[in-house]
């Protein structure tokens, strides 16, 4: 008996190495690989070095998108969103060092950003929502939100690597609330709002190589040269003139999480920003991955079945009821 | 013919005690919290926000408590799979309780739940995400609660004289114990994946790809760890001998003890193959949470190593409840300790949440006592292990 015991135990803990072994193996090899960009893909450029900090583009959000006002002051008379959350789509963020004397420099100086939904290539919310209430359309790219579909589970709202989902709180009928790049605008052959009404050219809209071929443009030019910006979206001819800023080489959005639609400018570095280095895997190709490798098909856990069926099939001699001895 | 006894009986005995009364207000407080929940909303009641929109009614009710339910589970894999008929007088009240755990776990997702009236999307192929580990948990979650009721419905069926019935569902409830397995192993491993697709937002002692593993194996050894901790809260409750359950105890503890090396070996394994190796001093109140999950996790590891602790009531009782301590512990610290998801956002739970989850677990022991006592889950002892041993050869 103690001797079946001792073989039952040392089976199990080498089934539980072996089983550990494989999984640490395998665990890199899992992932699938990133998602590419829709063939159709639009989306936005926000160039730090021309954004005058007007909040055009968050006012603008509000009457496109309906939005009630955002107030975190104790008079509760202004629409003061601290950051992007169920009432706010985008907000307008400014970074500012000791002095702030010089715009787009990081010793004594400041800068704007945006934030709002990055429309990722490979979004982490539509990966996660176990009903398809997210969802990136085919394409476009645009990751939508379909409140039909939701049962709040909030999973999109901790998986973000952005932090952009947000959830209502306050309402027994809460919905998700996030930037769908005014696919309703878009619908009706306009552009998102806050392209549409800055004055600077700061967020522009358009298909994603447009956008690729203006981003290596303004790269390339030479700080402090004059330069032709347009407005509102590529192409629009309607262009302003400007020293160029001394850009960072490092695009944000280019490569973050398999890329995103939402693409950011900038000569100071986006960690001072309030933007997370990230690496270039997504976070759902990894747990995807995972799931896919285990379940796929569903043939893995059909075959444990079988094995079970019969395993419990051998045991289940056991009964409730025997013949009184 | 043969005359036939039954080999479990209910405890018999009054409903009204001190435990069941204090039970049941609790759990009308937590009903009252509920019904505001419903009519203004979760931020009525809850602590919860952008930054943490999984509170405790999350982590511990769904997280936590069905691990805590793994019992039934536990005990499947070693009376059904590994076909160690010795332990079948446990199997039933861990499957009481794993019902239970697992049905108002279900049920307080529900009203977590912001958008709870589409829940039934879940079941729709039409909505389905399959790549979603949410999907997967939610799926599997639903059908476990509707197996272990199937699993423990040969009670119900005694207690009403349904003999004809319970006869024919015996026969193929082995098909039920074979899912009751797999259910089990699947959403137990994917409440853990559920967190990988948090990547950085997840401190780096806890985010890692083998989660699921880690949380399986926990989940295993937490089911044995709540049948130890039932058998012998048990007896001093009802005042039943744990006499004849003693060797079957020792042997899970020492099966406690085996998981529970192989489990450190492997946490410890991948965060030095992770070079997490210095976040272990370095990051304050997370290193500390990691050591304390870890004295947890070991306390058992040491204790059960001597074979007369494990034939000891109060060794077995503590090494239990550490493991169920760590366990629970664990989830915690995994989905809100480490969970880092920027600056200015903070969440502990309100009050009133409190009360709810306080509720729940009033509830499942109210519901636990009423069950024991009235319909036949607790196994006779009257007959001998030899005697048993001969009716189950056939």
């Amino acid at each position: 008996m103690s001797l079946k015991r001792r073989s039952f135990l040392k089976g199990a803990a080498g089934g539980g190495a072996a089983l550990a072994t494989a999984a640490v193996v395998s665990a890199p090899a899992q992932a699938r690989p990133n998602k590419v960009m829709p063939p159709q893909a639009v989306g936005l450029l926000y160039d730090s070095t021309l954004c005058v900090g007007c909040k055009a583009c968050v006012a603008g959000c509000k009457e496109a998108n309906d939005l009630p006002v955002d107030v975190s002051t104790p008079d509760a008379l202004w629409d003061t969103p601290l950051d992007i959350g169920p009432k706010t789509f985008n907000v307008i963020k400014v970074y500012a060092e000791g002095t702030a004397d010089t715009k787009d420099q990081e010793k004594n100086g400041f800068a704007f950003i945006k934030k709002s939904c990055m429309h990722c290539v490979d979004p982490s919310c539509v990966s996660v929502c176990p009903v398809t209430a997210m969802t990136k359309h085919p394409q476009t790219g645009i990751v939508e939100y379909n409140a039909d579909a939701c049962i709040g589970c909030r999973y999109c709202v901790a998986s973000c690597p952005f932090g952009v989902p947000q959830s209502e709180f306050d309402t027994p009928t809460p919905k998700i609330m996030k930037c769908e790049m005014c696919k309703h605008r878009q619908a009706e052959g306009k552009i998102p709002m806050c392209a549409e009404v800055c004055p600077t050219g700061a967020t522009i809209f358009g298909p994603i190589p447009a956008l690729t071929e203006e981003i290596n443009r303004r790269k390339a030019m030479k700080a402090g040269e004059a330069n032709v910006f347009e407005r509102r979206v590529i192409g629009s001819g309607d262009t302003h003139e400007r020293p160029a800023a001394k850009y960072l080489d490092h695009v944000y959005g280019e490569k973050e999480v398999a890329g995103t639609q939402f693409r950011h400018m900038s000569a100071v570095s986006f960690t001072k920003l309030g933007y997370p280095e990230l690496r270039e895997q997504s976070y759902s190709s990894q747990s995807e991955g995972i799931q896919h490798s285990l379940y796929q098909g569903m043939i893995a856990p059909v075959v444990v079945l079988g094995g079970l069926v019969w395993a419990a099939k051998r045991a289940s001699h056991i009964e409730d009821e025997h013949p009184e001895e | 013919m043969a005359k036939f006894h039954n080999e479990h009986e209910p405890l018999g005995g009054s409903l009204f005690s001190k435990t069941t009364v204090i039970c049941a207000i609790l759990a009308l407080i937590a009903a009252v919290i509920l019904a505001k929940r419903m009519v203004l909303g979760l931020g009525s009641v809850t602590n919860l926000n952008n930054g943490y929109p999984w509170g405790i009614w999350i982590v511990y009710d769904v997280v936590i408590g069905t691990a805590f339910a793994c019992g039934g589970y536990a005990m499947a894999i070693l009376c059904y799979v590994l076909n160690k008929g010795e332990y079948h007088p446990m199997v039933r009240p861990a499957l009481l309780a794993s019902a239970f755990g697992y049905t108002l776990g279900g049920i307080s997702i529900v009203f977590d739940l912001g958008r709870w009236w589409n829940a039934w999307h879940i079941l729709v192929p039409s909505y389905w995400n399959t790549g979603s580990v949410m999907f997967e948990v939610a799926l599997c979650v639903m059908a476990y609660i509707v197996v272990l009721w199937i699993e423990f419905s040969p009670a119900i069926l005694t207690k009403f004289g349904l003999k004809d019935s319970k006869k024919k569902l015996e026969k193929i409830l082995f098909v039920f114990v074979a899912l009751g397995v797999l259910l089990p192993s699947m959403h137990q491993s994917s409440l853990g994946t559920l967190l990988v697709v948090m990547g950085y937002q997840i401190h780096p002692l806890w985010q890692t790809p083998i989660l699921p593993l880690l949380f399986l194996a926990s989940a295993i050894t937490m089911g044995f760890s709540i049948v130890v901790f039932e058998a012998l809260l048990g007896a001093s409750a009802f005042n039943r001998s744990v006499r004849h359950e003693m060797p079957q105890l020792a042997k899970l503890a020492r099966i406690i003890q085996g998981m529970m090396v192989a489990y450190l070996v492997i946490r410890f394994g991948d965060i030095v193959v992770r070079g997490a190796i210095a976040e272990l001093f370095t990051s304050g109140i997370r290193s500390l949470m990691f050591w304390i999950e870890i004295a947890l996790f070991a306390t058992p590891v040491v204790l059960f190593a001597k074979a007369e602790n494990r034939m000891s009531k109060k060794a077995l009782w503590i090494g239990a409840c550490s493991l169920l301590l760590a366990g629970a512990l664990y989830r915690l610290d995994a989905f809100l300790v480490a969970y880092q998801t920027g600056a200015g956002w903070s969440y502990f739970p309100s009050v009133q949440e409190l009360l709810v989850t306080i509720g729940i677990i009033a509830t499942e022991i109210l519901l636990y006592v009423v069950f024991v006592r009235k319909f036949p889950v607790f196994y006779t002892h009257k007959l001998t292990p030899a005697e048993l041993a001969a009716a189950h050869e056939k």
